[in-house]
């Protein structure tokens, strides 16, 4: 029987990290765009304007894909932070959940804003 | 032919230069984007997330967010988040382009960090005249 051997330091074991980060920027980065576009040139007055922005379903969505882009994006660069300056193993773990606990709240917060009502 | 190498001191004292001031353009963009990002996790997400929750949920909700961003503080902090937000994603698109080779070279990468900064700043001036 062949023992699981796995090389714990290849770096490898980042590119799917690495590359998520990457195409949850460019998501993001293309939010971004066309709602600067859009609240620049068409800047909404008062609050049902501002509520019907966020009433249909493809602003739900997509404002609901930014968010969840934005929470594996941070999870990776808080990663990176946390790996470079903090070295004792119990404060890192800490830290990681801290901020994978605070993802997941903030992304169940933005699916309540944007349905829960 | 170069002489051999000297060793390396058995005990040294790391070097640590903290001014901001000594790093070259690029190196400014690197820092600047990490510690844009270290706050756009918190606290200006969770921030803007309270804001949307008000905004949207009703009337009396609008109006007290947008009575706090009456106030010439309050606008200069927004002015200042966004900003964070318009450095993170200007040196986000600089190393995208780095990784696919684009620009890679000294004085090419020293431009566009200064393009990065300029960008910054005037998407920063843009939406201040815009909204006040």
């Amino acid at each position: 029987m062949k023992a699981y051997r796995k090389n714990p330091v290849g770096a490898h074991y980042g590119l799917g990290d690495w590359l998520l980060q990457r195409l949850t920027a460019v998501v993001m980065a293309l939010f971004t765009i066309v709602m600067f576009a859009c609240l620049i040139v068409d800047a909404p007055h008062g609050y049902a304007e501002w509520k019907a922005i966020f009433s249909g379903m493809t602003m739900r969505i997509a404002t609901m894909l930014f968010i969840a882009s934005l929470l594996y994006h941070a999870w990776v660069g808080m990663r990176d932070i946390i790996m470079d300056y903090l070295g004792a193993t119990s404060v890192r773990l800490t830290a990681q959940s801290a901020v994978g606990f605070a993802l997941v709240a903030y992304l169940v917060w933005a699916a309540a804003i944007l349905w829960g009502r | 032919m170069s002489a051999a190498p000297t060793p390396r001191p058995k005990h040294y004292r790391p070097y640590y230069d903290l001014n901001l001031a000594h790093l070259p353009p690029p190196g400014l963009v690197s820092i600047f984007h990490r510690i844009s990002g270290l706050l756009l996790f918190f606290p200006i997400v969770p921030t803007l997330l309270c804001f949307m929750d008000l905004a949207l949920g009703s009337q009396a909700g609008f109006d007290r967010v947008h009575g706090w961003f009456e106030h010439p503080l309050a606008k200069l902090v927004a002015a200042a988040v966004f900003w964070a937000y318009a450095h993170h994603f200007y040196a986000g698109i600089r190393f995208l382009l780095l990784d696919l080779h684009w620009g890679i070279a000294k004085a090419a990468a020293r431009s566009s960090a200064l393009a990065v900064f300029a960008l910054g700043a005037l998407t920063t001036l843009l939406v201040a005249w815009r909204y006040w």
